[in-house]
């Protein structure tokens, strides 16, 4: 059975920062695995510009941004098997790997999950009505028209305004199909503040906040949709039933990591994440398993997935060499009053960390604060936090000097 | 000229046929859909009954009985999978505990084997470890669960290798009598004559049997629905949990919580009488009352853990309210000799499908003796799923053939090749879900998220489909209105 020392699942923005980047620090013996035939993940479908603004300080299309590392795996001769699914994935960090080219077991000392995320979808939500032809998410539509040259509809209801759901709300515009308006059940949007004004104001496509769909309606492709309004507790108002004609319902109502591989090999999954539970390594609880991008926590910038996975890379190193920090007392770090979720969930206290996090709620004016119970580690201020927005503070090891539990909290 | 005509190609016709055609009858199935899973007979628990529901002496008792084990030999023969899980019928309330007693002397009468009064929670709880906290349950070990559609799929190719013609997006608009047989017209005003014509359309039974000539039925269609579970529950449920039936709604079993032997698990199906026979939708309501009802029954999963919903439609000969035991009704009409009606074949209808298709053979030879052929195929060829095989077969079969290798759908694991015999089926049902329902692709939690794009390049480059030429399920379910830019 071929053995490697690293082996990488998934070459998106995450898994590609993290080949390259192990090559840059001498680790030679990496082999990358993609089921899609290209590299490059979900960025391959997204022809719009705004990735690597962070990464690269230019705005690039995705697919450009791609361009950037498919230049350094040829450079540094990563070894890449593409058009191969991991199929399964067991504690022992063996996996069975499937392709044209046949069917193998291969083993690894170090896995780093790659595998990004998938959307959630009409059933997840428990969209009533029938189940005509013309219902797609995003991603789909968006991969349908962008790589396999399919128009999709002309009459467009968008449900939901994620980020994939509002660029998508701008590029089927451009092509020519009508987009009635957008929908969204929470009070605010949960994509980018900058995509709204983009993809939406531009446009004078409507959002309509607080308002969701109930029901579809249509046998054979559909032909429209019922929605109401919702009150703050997020129940329809009785009488606020609307109808509205048209042949295409795009479903942007969130991302999933996707974990079934980890899940299976025995890796713990965070409820608020839905990826791995990691230390401030990257580790996950199977010992060699790391976890970067998208399959980790849903990101809002590529460039943020990249830089977990040069990140990850450097921390596989270390357990290779077996010099990653060891402790028997981990810290819990735990969301608080106004914090949706923490990542790493635990941390060793021996090195520097940058916690990243998301709030629960938009505010205005607002302090973020790192507590050991009762005493204040550190504090922020936030201007306009928002959901779509992840934060992040970093915490020095002097700074972790005695503590026996985090909390992070919005004041 | 067929010597016998079935409308509809649901369990009821495609049992029918495969009964006949051992026979040397020339036989002509017409299902107004694309596929033959559409309609009841895709859209069901999945359950095969034992048979204590129903009144002593019935159609439906005998049939029910004795189709629950002929559909299993059928099974075995044709290869669909099924599991012989037994099922519970559970007593939370010590009322109920009657109720249980009295199930029990019906299914006993019946001659339903092995039933079983099983008193305590924790006697309950060994049988089915996970059901929720019961007072005594009714343990049945004849009942078991299946895959309605590929049996219903099974049975039509192995129909086709007996010389049963399908016609498929043929719906019969109009019967006439025409020197003593049958002349039927679809809605493309083709012509079709037969001398027995067989009423197997399911919920739209009075409708067709009034354009035969007999307006004497009527049928009150009433809508189940249901919702899918992730299949990563699947081990926390071994049997199909039944409550004891409601006393208020007639021959309705309530909502239960079952197995499939794929692996989703489903929990429904609600009651409620709609105007509309193909009234397939989903409401917030009735989604909700099945989380809360299923939820009692066996309190392991989470909302999140819903991937789909969806509806039957019942064919129901009684009005709401109306509290009597109606029983199946199979006959052949005196008024219009040689049509053989089949009106009500509700639950268990699918159960039944193989004594019913008896019941209407015997109809036909009281007035004709019919031949048994000399070559007879019991069974179409049927693949196991490649993700059933053992990996060692799964690594030699991928090296020596490239489309084994290649992983459609990722959610079922399901194999190009095996998408592309999908694509390549003998029945030459062309839409989506006819891949969907004969591979699971589309069906795993990511609802084709995935391998939708894919299976759509597959059929464009592999089989030259053009953007009108993909359809979801029906007649105008298009999917694309055409190209985004010139093709190069
Ligand atoms: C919610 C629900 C749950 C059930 N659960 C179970 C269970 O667990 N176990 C069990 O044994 N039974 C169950 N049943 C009952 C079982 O599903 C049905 O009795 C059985 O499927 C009926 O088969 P069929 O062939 O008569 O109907 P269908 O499968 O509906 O077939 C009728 C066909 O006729 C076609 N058709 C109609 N009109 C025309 C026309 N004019 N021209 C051409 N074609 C036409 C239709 O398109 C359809 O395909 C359930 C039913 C429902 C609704």
């Amino acid at each position: 059975m071929t053995e490697k020392d690293v082996v990488i699942i998934g070459a998106g923005p995450a898994g590609l920062a993290c080949a390259t980047r192990l090559k840059e620090i001498g680790v030679n013996d990496v082999l990358l695995i993609e089921r899609e035939k290209k590299l490059g993940g979900i960025l391959n479908q997204c022809i719009h510009d705004g990735f690597g603004l962070h990464k690269f300080k230019e705005t690039l299309t995705g697919p450009e941004y791609i361009e950037r590392y498919l230049q350094k795996l040829i450079n540094y001769k990563v070894e890449v098997l593409s058009d191969t699914m991991v199929v399964n994935l067991f504690p022992d960090k063996s996996m069975i790997l499937s392709g044209p080219w046949g069917r193998e077991k291969i083993k690894a000392k170090a896995v780093v999950l790659a595998m990004g995320c998938r959307e959630r979808t009409a059933g997840a939500i428990w969209l009533a009505g029938s189940r005509p032809a013309g219902v797609y998410t995003a991603g789909v539509a968006q991969r349908l028209m962008n790589i396999d040259n399919y128009m999709i509809g002309n009459e467009v209801v968008i449900l939901g305004s994620g980020d994939v759901g509002l660029i998508m709300a701008r590029r089927l515009t451009l092509e020519g199909a009508r987009v009635l308006m957008v929908l969204e059940k929470l009070p605010y949007s949960s994509g980018l503040p900058r995509n709204i004004s983009q993809c939406l104001n531009d446009y004078d496509i409507p959002l309509y906040l607080k308002t969701t769909v109930t029901r579809i309606h249509g046998k054979a492709r559909i032909e429209g949709v019922t929605y109401v309004s919702l009150d703050d507790e997020g129940k329809p108002i009785p009488g606020s039933e609307r109808f509205i004609r048209c042949d295409t319902l795009l479903l942007s109502v969130g991302l999933i990591p996707e974990n079934e591989l980890s899940r299976e090999a025995g890796v713990a999954i965070h409820p608020v994440t839905g990826g791995p539970i990691v230390n401030d390594t990257y580790q996950t609880n199977i010992e060699g398993v790391f976890a970067a991008g998208n399959v980790l926590h849903v990101h809002d910038l590529a460039d943020w997935a990249s830089m977990e996975g040069e990140l990850v890379a450097d921390f596989a190193k270390r357990y290779l060499e077996g010099s990653l920090p060891q402790t028997q007392n981990w810290i819990e770090v735990k969301a608080g009053e106004g914090i949706r979720y923490v990542l790493p969930q635990r941390i060793s206290g021996k090195i520097d960390v940058n916690l990243l996090f998301r709030v629960s709620f938009p505010a205005r004016n607002k302090h973020i604060v790192i507590k050991d119970k009762d005493r204040i580690i550190k504090r922020k201020r936030v201007i306009n936090p928002h959901p779509a927005i992840m934060e992040n503070i970093e915490v020095k090891r002097d700074e972790l000097k005695g503590v026996q539990s985090l909390e992070v909290m919005i004041e | 000229m067929f010597d016998i005509g079935i409308v509809g190609g649901g369990a009821v016709g495609s049992s029918i046929a495969y009964e006949l055609s051992r026979f040397n009858l020339k036989i002509a199935v017409f299902e107004k859909e694309p596929d033959v899973i559409f309609g009841a007979s895709g859209r069901n628990s999945g359950v095969v009954h034992a048979g204590f529901y129903y009144r002593p002496g019935s159609l439906k008792a005998k049939l029910c009985v004795e189709g629950n084990k002929k559909i299993k030999e059928w099974m075995k023969i044709l290869n669909v999978p099924f599991k012989a899980t037994g099922k519970i019928l559970v007593a939370f309330e010590e009322e109920e505990v009657q109720e249980l007693y009295k199930l029990k002397e019906i299914g006993d009468t019946n001659g339903v084997e092995g039933l079983e009064i099983i008193k305590g929670s924790e006697n309950v709880q060994k049988l089915c470890p996970t059901v929720g906290e019961a007072v005594a349950c009714m343990y049945s070990p004849a009942t078991a669960i299946f895959s309605p559609y590929l049996f219903v799929i099974a049975l039509a190719e192995t129909n086709l290798l007996n010389d049963v013609k399908y016609f498929l997006n043929c719906k019969i608009v109009e019967v006439k009598r025409e020197n003593g047989n049958f002349m039927l017209k679809d809605q493309n005003g083709n012509r079709y004559e037969c001398r027995w014509l067989i009423n197997a359309t399911g919920v739209h039974c009075a409708e067709f049997s009034k354009m035969v000539g007999i307006d004497s039925y009527r049928i009150y269609p009433c809508k189940g629905e249901y919702l899918l579970l992730d299949k990563a529950l699947a081990p926390l449920l071994n049997m199909p949990i039944y409550p004891v039936p409601s006393k208020d709604v007639g021959a309705y079993l309530g909502v239960h919580i079952t197995p499939t032997v794929e692996g989703p698990i489903t929990i429904g199906p609600s009651a409620e009488y709609i105007e509309d026979p193909e009234g397939y939708e989903t409401t917030p309501e009735i989604m909700e009352q099945l989380f809360q009802g299923g939820y009692k029954l066996w309190p392991y999963f989470k909302r999140s853990d819903v991937i789909r919903t969806f509806t039957g439609v019942r064919a129901k000969p009684v009005p709401p309210g109306d509290k009597t035991f109606y029983d199946f009704l199979i006959k052949e009409e005196e008024s219009v000799p040689n049509f053989i009606n089949l009106i009500g074949i509700e639950s268990p209808g699918f159960t039944s499908a193989p004594a019913i298709a008896r019941v209407v053979r015997e109809i036909i030879e009281k007035k004709e003796k019919l031949i048994p052929k000399e070559k007879f195929v019991p069974a179409s060829p049927r693949k196991e799923r490649f993700e059933d095989l053992p990996e060692e077969e799964k690594q030699r079969r991928a090296r020596e053939n490239p489309e084994y290798g290649e992983i459609i759908c990722r959610c079922e694991k399901v194999t190009k090749r095996e998408i592309i015999e999908a694509i390549e089926n003998p029945l030459g049902a062309k839409t989506l879900a006819s891949i969907k329902y004969r591979t699971r692709a589309m069906m795993g939690r990511c609802q084709g998220g995935y391998c939708l794009p894919k299976i759509v390049e597959i059929l464009e480059k592999e089989f030259g489909y053009k953007p009108e030429d993909f359809q979801l399920h029906k007649e105008g379910s298009w999917l694309f209105s055409g190209r985004m830019r010139k093709n190069d």
